[in-house]
């Protein structure tokens, strides 16, 4: 049986491979992705966690996790649609209107 | 019964004020008209029923005003002698005084005439109020309103600059005195634990008197003497009385002759009890008294405008008045208050009618010669001259001789004096008024024609007063000549019934007073028994051996001021009438004396170097460069520079670049968890 150690440092991989992602690429599909693999990351230590401690929760919140990561996933691609649309460029630092 | 005395005023006052303007001329002064008469309809049917002297007063309390503590406030109205006075007074000559307004304010618009006799239903209700009072609060809900409708009244013609400022300084110099007043009422309150008049007379007087001491008493009784100078025009705070003549001639004659102006003395009278245990206060009155009658009767001697020389006279006449509380004799000021009421009245609305007559002219030098004019103004003024000056058998004789009378007998140390400074007043009151009559009405008529050339007025002969203002006038006449018989002395074969009226008034009443000390007063007398205090040291003429003493004293004193009175009227006579040549002659040869009297001793003048001055540069420079401006503007502006500032630099924070936020937001989750996992290894 593999240890719980082992899931947790690959989710932490996980979740620093999807962190880099967000911070460091330029295109916001890519960014979408990243946060992904970070919620995946979490869902992973959540499961291993329900698994090492015999309950059940880990699971359920893990649905719940992707739940979310679904609608936030529709909500995210409408928003990057409508932003390509206006500004033919998917770059994240295009998008700065918003400031003081 | 007793509230719709002050009601029925006020309800005209509340038609006039909502839909007057709405209404043609006859019907809101014909409201007021008759409000003023319904209420005088009341006042002599409840007057009537406590006519006797034992009479207990009519009380009515509408409702528990004020309620904390110990202080108990209850709104009440109390009719006893001394306020019956009062009630018809202003009942009786304010409606003759509305009825009058209805001729003399004719020329003005519908809503201006109804906004005129609405503030004067105001003015009649608030005096109501003053006078039947039963406490201190209830009394200074219509001292300060009478004060609020003669503001409103002086600055009537609130377009003329002159008539709004004069209208402020009455306003203003008024508060100064109703300072003094609140201060003595919350002494009083602080002393007796009670407001009411009667208990609080009643708890003054299981005090000592305050011979020689100056105790709470001294002090209360001063601090509510201020309030009477402010009210009634007495030195130091007469300076608005003459300057309120700005507004309409009938306002002058009703609030500043005959009713609000005489609401210092009445508030005198009614702490007749309170003020007698306070030999020093009342020292103090008879000498503010006396002063302000000579001084005022002095500067009434030059002036040349025909309303001012009346506002002096009635400074100086109020100064009689007060002469009269401060010796004690209280009846003899309310009868003196009385019979003024009566002449005062006629003669400002004489001067109304002239005044009417020749289109707003004021001033003595232009008119003369109007006596074959108006020949009913002439002679109704004439009576009231004649009563003013003291001329025997007219009102004025009796009351004017009553006080010189009492001041004479007094206890005062320096009654001598004060009965000198009397007398001499005395003689300057006949001079004045009859200078007055001489210059208007006989002698040549001197119409203003080098600045008349526009040809408005000149020409027309002046018209005699319509009917509206010629009957006031008349019954205004009659009761100048029989408004003194209720007060015909002893020595003149009378019984002096006003004094035996009054008396009560001035007393404690038992059976209040039993029940206030809780049978601290010792007295036996059954319950309801008046008991008057020995007040009046000269009331012993009254009693026994004494009389014959005294009755000589007082024929040789009446003898004396019908004599300084004819005196007064043969100088006037003579300089006015005679010689005018000579009045040239004494001006040029007492030039100094007489531009000090004609600036009316620079009293403005030095008030304004004084205290109007010095507070407009205090309010400028410190209040409002230094205070306002610059704390307060300061403290404000520099809050908004200081946010501003900081905003300025925290904005460039918001990049609006996702990036950043989500880096910050990563640096901040992993700076909490990491202090989380550091410390809880």
């Amino acid at each position: 049986m593999v240890p719980l150690n082992y899931y947790l440092a690959l989710s932490g991989v996980l979740f620093a491979i999807g962190t880099a992602g967000v911070f460091l690429r330029r295109n916001l599909i890519t960014v979408l992705l990243s946060i992904e693999i970070m919620l995946n990351a979490v869902n992973l230590t959540f499961v291993a966690v329900g698994r090492y401690r015999g309950s059940v929760d880990g699971q359920i919140i893990t649905f719940f996790v992707m739940t979310v990561a679904a609608a936030e996933a529709a909500v995210g691609l409408a928003l990057i649609i409508a932003l390509f649309r206006h500004r033919e460029t998917l770059s994240p630092d295009a998008f700065t209107a918003l400031k003081w | 019964m007793l509230l719709l005395i002050p009601l029925f005023p006020l309800v005209g006052f509340v038609i006039n004020a909502s839909v007057g303007r709405r209404l043609t001329k006859s019907i809101s002064g014909g409201l007021a008209c008759a409000a003023m008469i319904a209420s005088f309809a009341v006042s002599a049917l409840l007057v009537s029923q406590i006519l006797g002297h034992e009479a207990a007063p009519l009380e009515f309390t509408l409702f528990e005003w004020m309620a904390s503590g110990t202080l108990r406030v209850p709104f009440t109205l109390r009719l006893d002698h001394l306020s019956a006075v009062m009630i018809l007074v202003i009942t009786g000559i304010g409606s003759l005084i509305h009825i009058y307004s209805t001729g003399y304010m004719h020329e003005e618009s519908d809503s201006e005439y109804a906004r005129y006799f609405s503030y004067l239903n105001l003015f009649a209700s608030f005096m109501l109020v003053l006078v039947l009072g039963g406490n201190f609060p209830v009394m200074f809900v219509g001292w300060e309103g009478v004060g609020l409708c003669s503001y409103l009244l002086i600055g009537f013609w609130f377009r003329k600059q002159s008539a709004a400022d004069a209208g402020k300084k009455a306003f203003v110099v008024n508060r100064i005195g109703d300072f003094g007043f609140v201060l003595g009422m919350l002494l009083i309150f602080a002393t007796f634990g009670t407001l009411d008049f009667q208990l609080v007379a009643a708890a003054a007087d299981s005090r000592a008197i305050e011979h020689g001491a100056i105790g709470v008493i001294t002090a209360a009784t001063l601090l509510l003497f201020l309030g009477a100078t402010g009210k009634s025009a007495q030195i130091p705070l007469y300076v608005w009385l003459p300057d309120a003549m700005e507004g309409p001639t009938p306002v002058s004659a009703l609030i500043h002759a005959a009713t609000m102006v005489t609401a210092g003395v009445y508030m005198i009278g009614r702490n007749a009890v309170l003020f007698s245990h306070a030999p020093i206060t009342l020292s103090i009155v008879a000498a503010i008294g006396v002063a302000t009658a000579l001084m005022a009767g002095t500067i009434g001697l030059v002036q040349n405008d025909i309303k001012r020389v009346l506002a002096y006279s009635t400074v100086s006449q109020l100064g009689y008045m007060f002469l009269a509380m401060g010796v004690g004799a209280y009846a003899a000021g309310i009868f003196h208050l009385y019979t003024h009421a009566f002449f005062k009245a006629l003669l400002f609305l004489g001067s109304g009618a002239v005044i009417h007559a020749l289109a707003g002219e004021q001033d003595l030098r232009n008119m003369g010669g109007l006596k074959k004019y108006l020949p009913v103004t002439y002679w109704t003024f004439l009576i009231g001259a004649l009563a003013i000056a003291g001329v025997p058998l007219l009102s004025g004789f009796f009351s004017k001789d009553e006080i010189l009378f009492k001041t004479f007998t007094s206890t005062n140390p320096y009654r001598l004096l004060l009965w000198g400074i009397g007398m001499v007043t005395s003689l300057l009151t006949a001079t004045y008024m009859f200078r007055l009559v001489f210059l208007a009405f006989h002698g040549e008529r001197r119409s203003a024609a080098h600045h008349d050339s526009h040809g408005h007025g000149h020409g027309h002969a002046p018209h005699e007063a319509p009917p509206s203002m010629a009957i006031p006038l008349i019954v205004l006449a009659i009761g100048s000549v029989l408004a003194g018989y209720v007060g015909v002395p002893h020595a003149l074969g009378g019984s002096n019934r006003i004094e035996q009226f009054l008396e009560p008034s001035f007393a404690v009443t038992e059976a209040r007073g039993r029940l206030e000390a809780g049978g601290g007063v010792q007295s036996t007398d059954a319950a309801g028994v008046v008991r008057p205090v020995a007040v009046q040291d000269s009331h012993s003429a009254d009693a026994g051996e004494s009389t014959h003493d005294n009755t000589s004293t007082e024929l040789m004193l009446m003898a004396l001021s019908s004599g300084v009175a004819i005196a007064g009227i043969g100088i006037a006579a003579f300089f006015w009438l005679r010689n005018r040549a000579a009045v040239n002659a004494m001006t040029a040869r007492f030039r100094g004396p007489y531009t000090v009297l004609l600036h009316k001793y620079y009293v403005d003048e030095l008030y304004d170097a004084a205290v109007v001055q010095p507070i407009k540069l205090l309010s400028t420079g410190g209040l409002w460069k230094g205070a306002d401006a610059g704390l307060i503007d300061g403290a404000v502006n520099g809050v908004g520079q200081t946010v501003r500032s900081t905003s300025n630099v925290l904005r460039r924070v918001q990049t609006g670049s996702i990036r950043t936020y989500a880096a910050s937001l990563f640096l901040g989750v992993v700076l909490i968890l990491g202090w989380y996992l550091l410390k809880f290894r």
